[in-house]
């Protein structure tokens, strides 16, 4: 079946089966961020958003985007590098991997919730599984950015 | 010992890869690969162990887009090892391509390759196979000697003397010992003899298994796959597909994660095997689930301790004997079961008249063991720390001063260690450090929370090695490019940990330059120099020796450029950064110039290349202590605070180095409290999904803090030890130490769970 987005901002169509999951087509047309980890919908990794919700694309059918907007973290460069780089500095990227679904998934929580505590950010990642990192550095890195921006905001008078 | 004196060893910087990893950029195998290569999927029996008696292929081949199908009718004679070991590795030749005979429930029986996934999947419902069923051995308590055997194969082949015999189902098997221990323990006051039990635990790193080959532009095998051993995948392939070494070239990509499932080349044989049957590009990608039921996890161990200590707590004899299951094939298990012992006893090195260790490691039709951070170290800590906490409790003195009277300290001589010498060793301070910031004093006292919940506190030691010493072989090439900058190119293997970047921090240090001036590539076996890979807790300490000394040898050769340039003798030349000065005269030239005269005229390399082995092991060390809160009705266990010190001797990367020790905290309160591995009654995985086998989420490991307690290894490079391995080891005693001390029973098989909790009772357990 023939299907047509917005993916990233831009229109596109392609040709999908009935049983194509979102996460393939999106690998076909280049979104190489979006990681498959598990086939299960437990880790995380294929965090992508549909209408800005985020979803697990691997369990999101691609006829189900048909007529929708899908961002991956390819669209969403600048977003994520305005906080990315506080979780390089703990170090908490480690084999990156997990890394796309992750960042998608903090850029969803920090529109939805600008100013989380601990605990919020702790409850809403929970779905995003990482081995290497131990959570704790990631956690590190999202503080300092939430603290830097405060910082920020209070030099500009906010 | 300070680093003060260090520009960027001993600093936190960023990993050179992460801004590319953290902002989603193609970097892994399946990204940068030719999307038109063949989809490999291999057929798998569904028996625990069986004989394929008929198989016929010829319904697959006939579905549109399938290319091949290959059976063990198709594939080389020559047994081999996927183990990722110097060779001659102790892991006995064991397995073919594909094998008429099964082994267990996973075990490949065809390889299916294909245009497109659907058609191989397809394909692989209609190869027809009868399977002769075969008796199975799926305990590994009935294997030794049992008559049925795992590998009747005439073939089967140990390169290394370790003990095995195919016709006993035993891999390896030895006894070692120091002092008389039956004469020692008969004089205790107190003898603890217990038996811990660990799983098969697995490593779950988040990129699955994957393995991508192609004939390149010279005719060549080219393999790209995610893997932690590039120079002994090439090996394994060599003698697997029967083709010479130097037609084979292998590079991994950027790694999802390792933690030593990709030591062993768990899928490599196979897309290599279609590309060069086919000579089209082929890949294979692991599902969860293949990775889950056929991959290279932790080996199973029992290990029954005899610790006996007088009456003041004074540890004086340890016997050890661990069974190792090593499942249907040997990877790595002559050597896992050797650290269940080398790096648990030496612990007590401070107090220990006698000790003995003696194993059998077994063969059994259950998924193959394989190399998983701690590599036997975490299943010995486990058994030992257990048994030591248990000592302490018997005599009612507390566990950390009991440590304090027998641990191990600098300068002793290690006799269960190949008597070796704690060079480096903090572990006393780490002791003192972690009681301190863990305010053990208040919080290792069981408290009743008064809502039926206890707060209880645990604690263990652990050490684990810095590479396997004479064996592993570090080398680095660094080479001037024009403008003053180096590349720095590695065998080594970063899979995530940030090797890449530690060892362009030694560069960095050694060349007096920034960080950013050195380009790391690795690894690659056309370009790389020889290293034995990343494993064994070798990479920052071998290899990084080996890029002090390159960069060594480079300083000479750009000073006699320089000095060519300069007119002056070469020893007069000195290295100075950015630029060398003549020491007679004062006067300069720029590492530009000198990268340019390099490239005009000249006889001198602007490049070096060293290499590095060392012959002692010297062992990093850690206290671990851990916080929970028990539900005694539904025998819950939330974990409230984990605090580790370790001592890695200089940390080349603090930042890096401690969020290796708490990624590998959160695995080991994964393994101690959520993951299992069990079969069913026919040898089928169960925990074959993350649904089953629940690796810890960010809400289940409560709050972590690791500091360091530094040392300065004389043999390392800047002082450094290791850090990969050793952080996995203490969750799981101190865990079951502070479940003890809410519910008075001792745990002794892991994973604890609420059920194995709430169903247990003191008394069973005198």
């Amino acid at each position: 079946m023939e299907i047509k987005l917005k993916l990233n901002g831009k229109a596109v169509a392609g040709s999908v089966e009935a049983d194509t999951p979102l996460i393939d087509f999106l690998r076909q047309k280049g979104c190489y961020s979006v990681k498959c980890g598990c086939d299960t919908s437990n880790c995380g990794l294929c965090t992508v958003f549909l209408d800005d919700v985020p979803v697990l694309s691997c369990s999101v059918l691609a006829a189900r985007a048909d007529g929708h907007a899908v961002t991956t973290l390819e669209g969403l460069q600048e977003e994520a590098a305005d906080f990315v780089g506080f979780i390089a500095d703990q170090g908490a990227d480690q084999c990156g991997f997990c890394n796309p679904g992750f960042v998608m998934n903090t850029i969803a929580l920090l529109r939805e919730n600008p100013d989380p505590t601990d605990d919020e950010i702790r409850a809403y990642l929970a779905g995003n599984l990482c081995r290497c990192s131990g959570y704790e550095g990631q956690l590190r890195g999202i503080r300092a950015y939430l603290d830097s921006r405060k910082g920020k905001g209070a030099q500009n008078g906010n | 010992m300070a680093t003060e004196k260090y520009q960027y060893v001993g600093h936190a910087m960023r990993k050179k890869d992460s801004m590319q990893l953290l902002l989603g950029k193609p970097v892994y195998t399946d990204d940068i690969v030719p999307r038109d290569a063949l989809v490999v999927k291999l057929l798998r029996s569904p028996h625990a162990s069986a004989l394929v008696e008929e198989i016929d292929t010829s319904i697959a081949l006939k579905v549109p887009g399938v290319v091949a199908v290959y059976t063990w009718k198709d594939v080389p004679r020559t047994r081999f090892a996927i183990a990722g070991q110097t060779y001659p590795e102790p892991s006995p030749y064991d397995r073919l391509i594909l094998d008429r005979q099964l082994r267990f429930v996973g075990d490949p029986v065809a390889i299916i390759a294909a245009e497109t996934e659907k058609a191989a999947a397809k394909a692989m419902r209609l190869v027809k196979v009868k399977y002769k069923l075969l008796p199975a051995i799926l305990d590994m308590h009935d294997a030794k000697d049992n008559p049925v055997l795992v590998h009747p194969e005439e073939d089967w082949y140990p390169p290394c003397p370790v003990g095995g015999d195919n016709k006993r189902n035993l891999v390896a098997s030895d006894v070692e010992s120091d002092g008389d221990v039956e004469k020692v323990l008969a004089d205790c006051d107190v003898v603890i003899d217990h038996t811990y039990h660990t799983k098969a635990f697995q490593q779950a790193m988040m990129e699955t298994f994957r393995t991508y080959a192609e004939m390149d532009r010279y005719g060549r095998l080219h393999v790209i796959s995610s893997t932690q051993i590039v120079f002994h995948c090439r090996r394994i392939l060599s003698r697997a597909l029967g083709i010479p070494k130097s037609r084979i070239r292998v590079e991994k990509p950027r790694i999802g994660g390792g933690f030593g499932a990709k030591q062993t080349a768990v899928c490599e044989v196979y897309p290599a095997f279609v590309t060069l049957k086919t000579g089209r590009p082929a890949e294979l990608i692991y599902t969860r689930e293949e990775s889950q039921i056929a991959g290279s996890p932790r080996h199973e161990m029992e290990i029954r301790v005899r610790l006996g200590a007088s009456s003041d707590g004074r540890i004086r004899a340890l016997d050890l004997y661990t069974l190792s299951n090593t499942g249907a094939y040997g990877e790595h298990g002559p050597t896992t079961v050797g650290l269940s012992g080398h790096k648990s006893i030496p612990l007590y090195t401070g107090s220990l008249e006698a000790f003995r260790f003696s194993y059998d490691v077994v063969y059994t039709n259950l998924q193959p063991a394989g190399a998983y951070r701690g590599y036997g170290a975490t299943q010995g800590i486990f058994a030992v720390e257990s048994a030591v906490n248990e000592l302490a409790e018997r005599l009612g003195i507390d566990p950390t001063v009991l440590r304090d009277r027998c641990m191990v300290r600098q300068g002793m001589t290690m006799p269960a260690y190949y008597n070796e010498p704690a060079s480096a060793c903090a572990l006393d301070r780490c002791m003192a450090h972690c009681r301190e910031m863990f305010d053990w004093e208040h919080r290792y006292p069981v408290r009743d929370m008064g809502n039926g919940k206890v707060r209880a506190a645990g604690v263990a030691m652990a050490m684990q090695g810095s590479a396997i010493s004479g064996v592993d072989v570090g080398s680095a090439t660094v080479k001037l490019a024009e403008d003053g900058t180096y590349n720095l190119i590695i065998g080594a293997a970063d899979m995530g940990t940030g090797c890449d970047t530690i060892l362009a921090q030694m560069a960095a240090e050694c060349l007096d330059c920034p960080v950013e001036n050195i380009a790391v590539f690795g690894a690659d076996t056309d370009v790389s120099p020889y290293d034995s890979g990343s494993y064994a807790s070798s990479t920052t300490y071998v290899t990084g020796k080996a890029v002090e000394k390159a960069c060594t040898e480079l300083k000479g050769q750009i000073c006699r450029i320089a000095a060519d340039l300069l007119g002056c003798a070469p020893e007069d030349a000195l290295f100075e950064g950015d630029h060398v000065r003549c020491g007679t005269d004062g006067r300069t030239v720029s590492m530009e110039e000198v990268a340019y005269k390099s490239q005009a005229g000249n006889t001198h390399a602007a490049e070096s290349t060293a290499t590095h082995s060392s012959p002692v092991s010297p062992p990093p060390f850690m206290v671990g202590m851990a916080e929970i809160e028990l539900d005694k009705l539904t025998g819950e266990v939330k974990l409230l605070n984990y605090m580790a010190v370790v001592d890695c001797g200089i940390p080349v990367n603090p930042a890096l180095a401690r969020i290796q020790a708490e990624g590998g905290i959160v695995q080991g309160i994964g393994m101690t409290l959520t993951e299992n591995v069990t079969y069913d009654h026919r040898g089928r995985p169960v925990e074959a999904s993350f649904m089953q086998y629940k690796i810890p989420t960010r809400l289940d490991m409560g709050h972590l803090k690791v500091e360091f307690e530094n040392s300065y290894e004389p043999t390392g490079p800047f002082g450094a030890k290791s850090i990969g391995e050793i952080v996995i080891n203490t969750p799981a005693p101190a865990i079951a130490h502070a479940i003890y001390r809410a519910t008075g029973v001792w745990h002794r098989e892991l994973p604890i769970t609420p059920e194995a909790i709430a169903m247990s009772r003191p008394e069973e357990n005198a």
